[in-house]
């Protein structure tokens, strides 16, 4: 039975002689059946949080439900979940088969049962012809599979997943990232996962989670934190390449980029104006700039970045650094000055650069 | 012996990443031999010995060649050499459980389960090898008079459990030290509880490790001597000392010494043959990871 999940308040505090709290007051209610991801830069936390849920991490303060059962204090066994280690964490001394059925085992289920169980789990992931197996005997592709085969045949109220495709090479992290996406669609088990790869979370994940420091920035679908980060390491963070952010001075209607005024939204302004800015962090994506051939700023092209559809451009404008996205079959030379201009209105994101807010 | 063979080639990466003085692979191979005929030398001419009459035996220059007798070892067997070997069966045999018993709970709490104060067990545990035990023997020597235990199995397996003990926690530590974390955690979530996870996860893992341990302490007491020397006579003495029986004032008896040595090696040999590639691999795996 797949269950909610809701983390209320939860921290995780590593005592010291400066106590660091790893995961700070995280507020998370993930509804049946959602695929979540956890995302966010190194030492950010996710992991942990993953792995207060797990029961593998104390909960210092607050509390963590998975369905309607309090969870806190117990131990893994009875949390009914299942995981997948970036490392894969399988047995060495078990054949693939036993591997997969160890859990079930332990639970006392007949040997026909778990052979049912298992056999069904293979087909479901193209193992059936290396049940026999020792894991030392498998590609790190085929490890990857029975970790998950582990996981789905506890048929669990939530899979954790840490990082389960860092370890494959990166043809095949992006076929399994979509294999895993399809089986949490059919399996429909709530899951969450845990990744630094924000490519793999806007790709796999119903909603997105993004930490920074043990605290929750911002969970939201991943077009909603495209479009709206709440706060400037949201906005740098997802995307790739990542969002052009400058403080800029603030002029009328908008904010001074060398010698021109990009506009900004009059709500933008206002708000600005009413916490009695004088300079903003202001944002745009690469994808949202273009080429011109009359007004813009303009840019000296420090480098190309050609990837086939498109190319990149890497420049300076004053002191500020920009990327623009370009058509990748009459990219201009690095030397080049180009001009610049906003690709459409609406596309451009504001901050407060004291509290990283968004302004709105 | 069979870890002493091995041991040149072992040595043998060196010289080959320097380019300057690359070796061919021909010259490896005669390299290791000479090296490895080296360490084995004593125990053929051991061997070789064993075979000869005691006139043989003492012929200067050396004979090579004789008509190989078993004269000498049947004169061991007969000359009382069964007790002394059940002796050091019993005392080895004994040691090395317990050793194992107390070990394994104290390598795995000084290791998956730190407990406070782990570094200063570990510490304690190596310093008890630091008096040379000459120094201790004299009070060791009053205290099995006093508690009765002098020429008894008993004495001996106390002190050839304690004298292997720190060794084999330390040895044991790093075994269970290259045990993946996160496997274990896989097994608590899998839904197995400490004795379920000792049995069926670590231990399986670690055996290796386990078997290489106890073989060195297998070797360590049934070599062993200066205890066995000082606080055994008749009644307790383990093979060394029946070994040093042969060594009597009207001089040497050079190919029953030799009979004998051989038998007393035998065992230590059978085991370390079959053993050979988990020893080899054990103490390797502590070491390097």
């Amino acid at each position: 039975m797949s269950a909610e999940v809701v983390y209320e308040k939860a921290s995780r505090i590593y005592p010291g002689a400066q106590a660091v709290r790893a995961v700070d007051q995280l507020d998370l209610d993930v509804p049946d059946g959602e695929f979540l991801v956890l995302v966010g830069p190194s030492g950010s936390g996710k992991s942990t949080a993953l792995r207060m849920l797990a029961g593998l991490e104390d909960v210092d303060e607050g509390a963590i439900r998975i369905g309607d059962r309090d969870v806190t204090g117990l131990p893994p066994k009875d949390r009914d979940i299942a995981m997948v280690f970036q490392s894969y964490a399988l047995y060495p001394h078990m054949t693939v088969a036993d591997n997969m059925g160890f859990a079930l085992k332990l639970r006392g289920l007949s040997k026909a049962d778990i052979d049912a169980k298992v056999a069904e789990a293979a087909k479901m992931l193209d193992l059936s012809k290396y049940l026999d197996r020792k894991p030392k005997a498998l590609s790190g592709g085929q490890r990857q599979r029975v970790a998950m085969g582990r996981a789905i045949v506890r048929e669990p109220s939530v899979f954790l997943m840490d990082e389960p495709l860092s370890n494959l090479d990166a043809k095949l992290r992006v076929e399994t990232r979509a294999n895993i996406a399809k089986l949490q669609q059919r399996l429909g088990t709530t899951t969450i996962y845990v990744t630094h790869d924000q490519v793999e979370a806007m790709t796999m994940g119903d909603r997105v989670a993004v930490l920074k420091d043990g605290v929750l920035q911002q969970c939201a679908s991943p077009r909603e934190l495209y479009e709206n980060p709440t706060n400037s390491f949201v906005a740098g963070f997802i995307g790739s390449p990542a969002m052009n952010l400058a403080n800029l001075p603030l002029t009328e209607g908008g904010v001074k980029l060398g010698d021109v005024v990009l506009p900004l939204p009059r709500s933008v302004v206002s708000a600005a104006s009413s916490q009695d800015l004088k300079e903003v962090t202001f944002g745009v994506r690469p994808e949202s700039l273009q080429l011109v051939s009359e007004g813009g700023f303009e840019l000296v092209v420090e480098l190309v970045e050609e990837l086939g559809a498109d190319a990149y451009l890497h420049g300076k404008v004053g002191d500020d650094r920009f990327v623009v996205r370009v058509d990748g079959r009459t990219p201009p030379r690095m030397g080049d000055n180009v001009r610049v201009g906003l690709r459409g209105e609406g596309e451009t994101h504001a901050f407060n650069p004291e509290t990283t807010l968004r302004l709105s | 012996m069979t870890t002493l063979a091995t041991r040149p080639e072992t040595a043998t990466p060196a010289p080959a990443r320097k380019p300057k003085r690359k070796l061919g692979p021909g010259a490896l191979t005669v390299v290791t031999w000479v090296i490895a005929i080296l360490f084995v030398f004593p125990l053929l001419w051991m061997i070789l010995t064993a075979f000869k009459q005691e006139a043989d035996a003492y012929t200067d220059p050396p004979k090579l060649f004789f008509s190989p007798t078993f004269d000498q070892i049947a004169n061991v067997l007969k000359g009382g050499f069964l007790p002394y070997v059940s002796n050091s069966a019993f005392v080895t045999v004994l040691s090395t459980l317990l050793v194992l018993l107390l070990g394994i709970p104290a390598a795995y709490a000084l290791s998956l389960a730190p407990v406070k104060k782990t570094s200063n067990a570990l510490g304690f545990f190596l310093s008890t090898k630091m008096l040379p035990i000459v120094a201790a023997i004299i009070p060791l020597y009053i205290i099995s008079q006093n508690t009765e235990l002098l020429d008894t199995v008993w004495a001996l397996v106390i002190l050839y459990t304690s004298m292997n003990l720190p060794l084999a926690i330390w040895m044991m530590r790093s075994f269970f030290l290259e045990v993946p974390h996160e496997m274990i955690e896989a097994g608590r979530i899998d839904g197995a509880n400490l004795p379920t996870l000792l049995r069926k996860i670590i231990m399986p893992v670690v055996a290796p490790g386990i078997a290489a341990t106890a073989l060195i302490c297998v070797i360590f007491s049934w070599t062993e001597f200066f205890y066995a020397v000082n606080l055994t006579a008749a009644r307790a003495g383990t093979v060394p000392v029946f070994l040093v029986g042969f060594i009597t004032s009207e001089g040497l008896y050079w190919a029953q010494l030799s009979a004998a040595a051989l038998l007393a090696s035998l065992p230590v040999m059978i085991v370390g043959w079959f053993a050979q590639n988990h020893l080899v691999r054990g103490l390797s795996m502590g070491a390097v990871k």
